[in-house]
């Protein structure tokens, strides 16, 4: 899951509120059917699935930078290319939802425009260091393993686009969570650095897999008018739970601890009680200050900015062989 | 060595070299799609690399892995072209660089591919081809089009060329080792691809409106384990986890 905190528009409205298009449109997605882009759809609903897709799609993009950081370093011909190819599916996702996004009427240059203002957002994960190669295994294991879990609930979605987009992601997804963990099977079963690696890549980055799913429903302030408008599916908490309830199991196959003395199983409700993650530092993050939000945007610009001359340099030849072909006509 | 063993490690570090410098990119592409194609490369790169590296340590005898000789070896015992260590620069010198190579590199494997009376030589490179043919179409209309773009892409693709140009020349120099694989018929005699070479680049540098640089000046020794300084650096970062940790396994 690579949206939080997406900030839906227009307030909850009850069914007198509505005016009769907004009734048939609920009514369609209540019934369960897709809205497809040339249907009408409030612009509330337009907007909120323009911020929440452009925000998965900038996240798979940002996300390359983290894991990119080791491909000249895996330690393997055959983990290089696991990595590479991983790599490579996550910038075909972030091709994909671009294109969904602009279904909606919002070119890719505008938003990648906005991310690099500021004014739109990657998720928090991605401000997180890959230091050691567990890492790489770490951010298979969770942060795709907490993608998952969202992004199976979102193949559900009211939009066609991204639901269709989900399906095609989701297979991906699922076949990057087992490469992530295949890697901390190797490390936690290794020699004692390798242990060490492990372990501490799950101190490390346990707590920022549970942000991804966004703060707790009770403060989760635009959740109500999406999970309306089957934008979103599944609240928070509940993600965050299942996912909790997933990987617990995992980590003591591998023999690590997760770093929670209140880590216990629940008999009642079926799952475990775990500790919230430290709300302050997700915000902080989401704020520009985690340790890795300046190098990351830096790396966007730059990129696209020393690319102008290679974009421009291909739109000067499109026209000119345009030119060309009306002169020959 | 043999001389069969020496022509495997030829290829596999070119293409792990290569594979190298363009996964750098990774991230940092100009645009999204470009991300995808330099992934893409690098991941056929390194997959060939795999095949002609193990080919090498089975030639060799004494049971190194691909793994082993891409890892263990220092500069020295490394035997690919100069061309593919360059650094990166901007995007125009990675787009150059590969062209150059593509353009030796798919005719080779053509020839391995179907004259190589090694049976293991030519089944590496008839899976190896098709992935370079796409290679050498991708960096070759993309040439043109930058070539044939704006005055400033014109400008950077005239000076990536000038960069790399005397970078060429050792892809067709002859040594004892390339006289034997082409007298056994495992290989062609380098000389020979220089025609085709010449009348490819020729052909879309004139359609890019580039000009063939007049120096023919070549800087050579890769081949024989001579390098540029770069190659030490890329084999720092690529070596360091099996090198820090000789007793892991990954």
């Amino acid at each position: 899951m690579y949206a939080q905190m997406v900030q839906s528009t227009g307030t909850l409205k009850t069914r007198e509120e509505m005016d009769e298009r907004e009734r048939a449109f609920q009514d369609r997605i209540d019934a369960g059917e897709k809205i497809e882009p040339q249907d009408w759809m409030p612009e509330g609903y337009r907007k909120t699935l323009v911020r929440q897709i452009g925000q998965h799609a900038h996240s798979e993009i940002v996300g390359q930078l983290p894991e990119g950081n080791w491909i000249t370093r895996a330690p393997t011909l055959e983990r290089k290319a696991i990595l590479l190819a991983k790599v490579q599916d996550e910038a075909g996702h972030g091709l994909y939802l671009y294109c969904a996004a602009e279904t909606l009427g919002v070119s890719r240059d505008e938003m990648t425009e906005k991310l690099h203002d500021g004014e739109m957002k990657y998720s928090s994960i991605f401000n997180y260091p890959t230091l050691t190669w567990a890492d790489i295994g770490a951010v298979g294991w969770l942060v795709d393993g907490a993608a998952i879990m969202n992004q199976v609930a979102l193949q559900r979605t009211s939009y066609g686009p991204y639901s269709r987009a989900m399906v095609r992601i989701c297979k991906e997804e699922s076949f990057h969570q087992r490469q992530g963990y295949s890697i901390m099977m190797k490390m936690a079963a290794g020699t004692p650095e390798q242990k060490r690696m492990a372990q501490d890549a799950l101190d490390r980055l346990w707590y920022p897999s549970l942000m991804m799913f966004g703060p707790s429903d009770a403060e989760s302030v635009h959740s109500a008018q999406s999970m309306a408008w089957k934008i979103k599916v599944s609240t928070n908490d509940e993600l965050r739970q299942k996912f909790v309830d997933q990987t617990v199991p995992q980590a003591e196959y591998l023999g690590l601890t997760i770093p929670d003395d209140k880590l216990a199983w629940n008999e009642e409700k079926g799952g475990y009680n775990f500790s919230e993650p430290d709300w302050q530092e997700f915000h902080d993050v989401l704020a520009g200050n985690g340790p890795c939000n300046a190098d990351r945007m830096a790396a966007r610009r730059t990129a696209w900015e020393d690319g102008a001359w290679y974009r421009d340099g291909l739109v000067a030849h499109a026209n000119k062989r345009a030119a060309q072909r009306m002169a020959a006509e | 060595m043999s001389a069969l063993c020496e022509f495997a490690l030829r290829m596999g570090d070119n293409t792990l070299i290569l594979g190298h410098r363009v996964s750098e990119w990774c991230g940092h592409a100009p645009v999204l799609e470009e991300d995808i194609a330099l992934a893409n490369t690098a991941l056929d790169l390194i997959g060939q690399t795999q095949m002609w590296l193990g080919l090498a340590g089975e030639a060799e005898g004494e049971g190194r892995t691909a793994d082993d000789l891409a890892y263990k070896r220092d500069a020295w015992d490394f035997r690919n072209l100069l061309l593919v260590e360059r650094p990166n620069g901007d995007f125009g010198q990675t787009l150059m660089r590969q062209f150059l190579f593509d353009a030796w590199h798919h005719p080779m494997l053509t020839w391995l591919a179907e004259n190589s009376k090694d049976q293991r030589v030519a089944e590496i490179a008839e899976k190896a081809v098709r992935e370079a043919a796409y290679h050498l179409e991708r960096s070759s209309d993309l040439v043109i089009r930058l070539g044939d773009g704006t005055d400033e892409s014109h400008r950077r693709m005239q000076d990536a060329l000038a960069y790399h140009w005397t970078y060429t020349g050792e892809m067709f120099e002859a040594d004892a080792i390339d006289r034997e694989l082409a007298d056994a018929g495992i290989a062609p005699d380098p000389a020979a691809m220089k025609p085709g070479w010449d009348a490819l680049i020729g052909e879309v540098l004139a359609e890019a409106t580039l000009s063939v640089p007049e120096n023919d000046f070549a800087h050579k020794g890769g081949r024989r384990g001579q390098h540029t300084e770069h190659l030490g650096h890329i084999l720092a970062a690529m070596q360091f986890l099996p090198r820090a940790y000789p007793d892991a396994r990954w």
